[in-house]
């Protein structure tokens, strides 16, 4: 069932990851997404896998959910991994028909399936400890400059809260719908792509419709609480920042800094 | 006067031909503050569209709603107005907004532009009002339907309005989560003075008001306590409207000469009526 | 009468491995004959709708069989679809289900994927419609055009239209009013007198089930906890509130007034059994006319 992905979820909890400033967890992650992909050797790529598991160790949710998001993603990783592996440039060590390992194919292999399941843990991590109210206050915070050029800003980050509460109740609409063309005698499962596409159509137009009932009825309900758009609005949970997100700032620029003196003073393997 | 007035409305949603189809058609009402007001009738009798007329959802095409002495029709007001008179609608899943449970309770008292630190009280307290505290860091799509519409209760409690309209709020419901639903506005009504109009079409919910309004093709075809209007089977019968079956039953045994005065409408007073009758 | 639907052990697990582990269904053996009309209740999350849709094949079972005709439905999983156009399912809600442009191609839907044209399939959809009282002027709208208890019927009708020898019903009344509901449930009814098949429904409302079923299955913690003929069901009142289901009023009234010596029978289940039955104990105290 398409309900059982962990990821994009949130735990409730009150752990040192759960108090940071979203904020700033949101500037973190946008830098780790960034350095990751600038990490050039094994000291600098073990920093930051050290760097991911620091913040999964503080954010006090069990393993378990981690592993729950990575196996969604383990056919990807396997398969670019493969590519890699395979893909390599230099001497060849191991050769068959086309396929050939070589030492830099093995080091490719190694920093994407690093690379990717780091992203996808530090992702994970940020969405298990931060709610979408307070992710999409953040992000609406962050990007508050950009009114000045009238960008729809409060209104950006009320639709993505709003998406993302509704995220679950589709998927579980999907389901229903499914089922009960299924129960028709809908077939999904065989015949070539054209019929396959077409098969969607029963299932992809009362998914729209009643994704657009429930707009409407969202829009009313939203009224009636007197909402008004952006202005005036005040929020229950306040965010400031703290020594926390100091001390958090203070490692994730420890970690850039050290990536940056590895790419400068050890050799590249890649 | 009246907390709510509603004098001579009519509504249609055909713009083009008003006078045809009236969804609403010449409804008078006064509801007092501190009332348990049930309203019931079809689908389509035009129940709900009243109760959005409550809240300045919508604006009468004649005659007019006055809420608290405001006139609904008064842009200036509508705000004032949907933080007296809250409106919580049938399905519950497409009423919560946020993805946790408190934090969309907030949502009202956040528009309303409420400091922070009262923001917090407001909600615990209306989340402890629907005894859904427990579950104030829940995601709400986890809830059962029962649970989640006494979240959107909360949400609404948290503006703090004198009145809330209920629109159908038990019809998506198991009878399970129907009962949580109904004890929860009996509670509110009773221990808070909470004025409460439910619009509804089970007769076993209506029963419990101090006020039942039949509606049937837009306009109000009967009115009283729950005794007068369940009194009258036959009129309910002719609108294929349920009548309590403790009501049917003693209502035909009058038919056939039985000398009581009183219609029972719950199992206690059927049994009651009957025992002295036979013995 | 022969059998029609037969469970054999049947178990379904939820989530197997995981800590969220949960037996919806819980080792049920059962017999339905044919032409039978069955009553399902119990509270939500008793495993009802799991077992529902174990019966068409929706639901692989984790343990034991359902037999269809003596045939194990997961004997050949790749012809699992023919089981579906045998055992009908209507979910609850089932007006979120129409996607097509006219009602008539909507309910067409099914029979189409079952192999049926030209007449035939033109035959099985106006029968459907007729069955579930949709007006033949309403087959070429759209249905997203007709008002709510329209569409629940047409819904309905686009299963029916499969013909099948079991039909499966999941409070195909939830939501509608009074009226809709009264006039969908004798519609179900007459389905089932002049088809002759065999129907399940699904239901919270006791007073409705009392009236038409033939037998109830109580479903308790994925467990069928009593399965017996209406009267027996509802004449034991104490026991259904122990799994969290009442019943209906005059029921209870009828069953206080025994309990306080007055000689009228158990298990009443209409208003109409109850006046039939208070009426002459009235005219012995000279209370009527």
């Amino acid at each position: 069932m398409v309900r059982d992905v962990s990821f994009g979820q949130y735990f409730p909890g009150k752990s040192p990851m759960h108090r940071l400033d979203p904020r700033g967890k949101l500037i973190m992650f946008i830098a780790f997404i960034v350095i990751i992909f600038c990490t050039f050797n094994y000291v600098s790529l073990g920093i930051t896998a050290a760097f991911t598991v620091l913040f999964l160790v503080l954010s006090q949710i069990s393993p378990k959910f981690y592993f729950k998001s990575l196996k969604v993603i383990i056919f990807i990783v396997i398969f670019t991994s493969l590519l890699n592996l395979f893909y390599g440039s230099g001497e060849p060590l191991w050769q068959w028909g086309i396929l050939r390992i070589t030492v830099n194919g093995i080091n490719r292999a190694v920093f994407v399936t690093v690379r990717i399941v780091c992203l996808i843990l530090a992702g994970s991590c940020l969405t298990f400890t931060t709610s979408p109210t307070e992710l999409t206050d953040a992000i609406e915070r962050l990007m508050k400059p950009l009114k000045v050029i009238r960008f729809p800003v409060h209104e950006i980050a009320m639709m993505m809260s709003l998406a993302l509460r509704f995220v679950p109740t589709l998927l579980e609409e999907t389901d229903k719908i499914m089922a009960a063309q299924k129960a028709r005698g809908a077939d999904m499962e065989s015949g070539n792509l054209f019929k396959r596409v077409k098969a969607l159509i029963p299932i992809l137009i009362p998914l729209f419709v009643s994704a657009f009932r429930r707009a409407y009825d969202v829009a009313t309900a939203m009224e009636c609480r007197c909402y008004r758009g952006g202005a005036g609005r005040t929020r229950m949970k306040q965010i400031h920042l703290s020594a926390r997100d100091v001390a958090a700032f203070i490692v994730t620029a420890l970690t850039i800094g050290g990536v940056i003196v590895c790419n400068i003073f050890l050799k590249r393997v890649l | 006067m009246s907390f709510i007035s509603i004098e001579n409305v009519s509504f249609s949603y055909d713009e083009e031909n008003p006078a045809a189809s009236k969804a609403v058609d010449g409804v008078s009402m006064e509801i007092e503050a501190g009332e348990f007001v049930a309203v019931i009738g079809h689908n389509g009798c035009g129940k709900s569209t009243l109760a959005k007329h409550l809240n300045a959802m919508l604006l009468p095409d004649s005659g007019r709603v006055v809420v608290d002495g405001d006139d609904t029709a008064e842009e200036e007001k509508t705000f004032d107005i949907r933080e007296k008179v809250g409106l919580v609608l049938q399905n519950p899943d497409n009423q919560l907004v946020a993805s946790i449970v408190e934090e969309d309770v907030a949502f009202g008292p956040e528009n309303l532009g409420v400091p922070p630190e009262e923001i917090r009280q407001r909600v615990d307290e209306a989340l402890k009002a629907v005894d859904m505290y427990d579950y104030r860091e829940h995601a709400p799509y986890k809830l059962s339907g029962g649970q989640k519409q006494r979240v959107a209760i909360a949400g609404i409690l948290a503006i703090r309005p004198q009145c809330i309209v209920l629109d159908e709020p038990t019809a998506m419901l198991d009878p399970s989560g129907r009962e949580e639903v109904i004890s929860t506005l009996l509670k509110l009504n009773r221990e808070r003075k909470m004025t409460v109009v439910l619009i509804t079409h089970y007769m076993d919910e209506a029963v419990l008001a101090d006020r039942v309004v039949v509606m049937d093709s837009g306009k109000v075809l009967t009115q009283g306590t729950p005794e007068e209007v369940f009194a009258q089977v036959e009129l309910l019968k002719k609108h294929r409207l349920d009548v309590p079956q403790s009501a049917e039953l003693i209502y035909r045994l009058r038919g056939c000469g039985l000398q009581i005065d009183k219609i029972p409408l719950t199992q206690d007073d059927c049994v009651a009526l009957l025992e002295e009758a036979i013995k | 009468m022969s059998c029609v639907l037969e469970l054999k052990n049947l178990s379904f697990v939820y989530g197997k491995g995981t800590p969220f582990e949960k037996k919806a269904v819980d080792n049920v053996s059962l017999k339905i004959e044919k032409g039978e009309f069955i009553g399902v209740i119990g509270h939500t999350g008793s495993g009802k709708s799991t077992l529902m849709q174990m019966l068409n094949g929706l639901i692989r079972p984790s343990s034991g069989q359902v037999l269809l005709d003596g045939n194990d439905i997961w004997a050949q999983p790749k012809k699992i679809r023919d089981v579906r156009f045998r055992v009908g399912m209507v979910f609850q809600y089932p007006e979120y289900q129409l996607f097509e442009e006219t009602v008539y191609k909507d309910i067409s839907f099914g029979p189409q994927n079952q192999g049926k044209e030209g007449e035939a399939l033109d035959k099985a959809v106006r029968d459907a419609a007729d069955f579930t009282g949709l007006k033949p002027s309403l087959l070429e709208k759209s249905p997203f055009d007709l008002s709510g208890g329209e569409k629940r019927r047409a819904a309905i009708a686009g299963v029916i239209a499969m013909d099948p020898e079991v039909l499966v019903l999941d409070e195909p009344t939830a939501g509608l009013d009074p009226m809709g509901r009264e006039v969908l449930l004798s519609q179900i009814v007459r389905y089932h007198k002049e088809r002759q098949n065999t129907v399940l429904l699904v239901t919270h409302t006791m007073e409705d089930i009392a009236r038409v079923a033939d037998r109830i299955i109580v479903m308790n913690k994925g467990r069928p906890e009593m399965f017996a003929p209406t009267k027996e069901i509802f004449s034991r009142g104490d026991e259904l509130e122990a799994f969290g289901l009442r019943v209906p009023q005059i029921t209870a009234i009828m069953r206080q007034l025994r309990d306080k010596g007055i000689d009228v029978p158990e298990g009443v289940l209409s208003v109409d059994e109850a006046f039939a039955a208070l009426v002459p104990l009235l005219q012995k105290e000279g209370k009527l006319w």
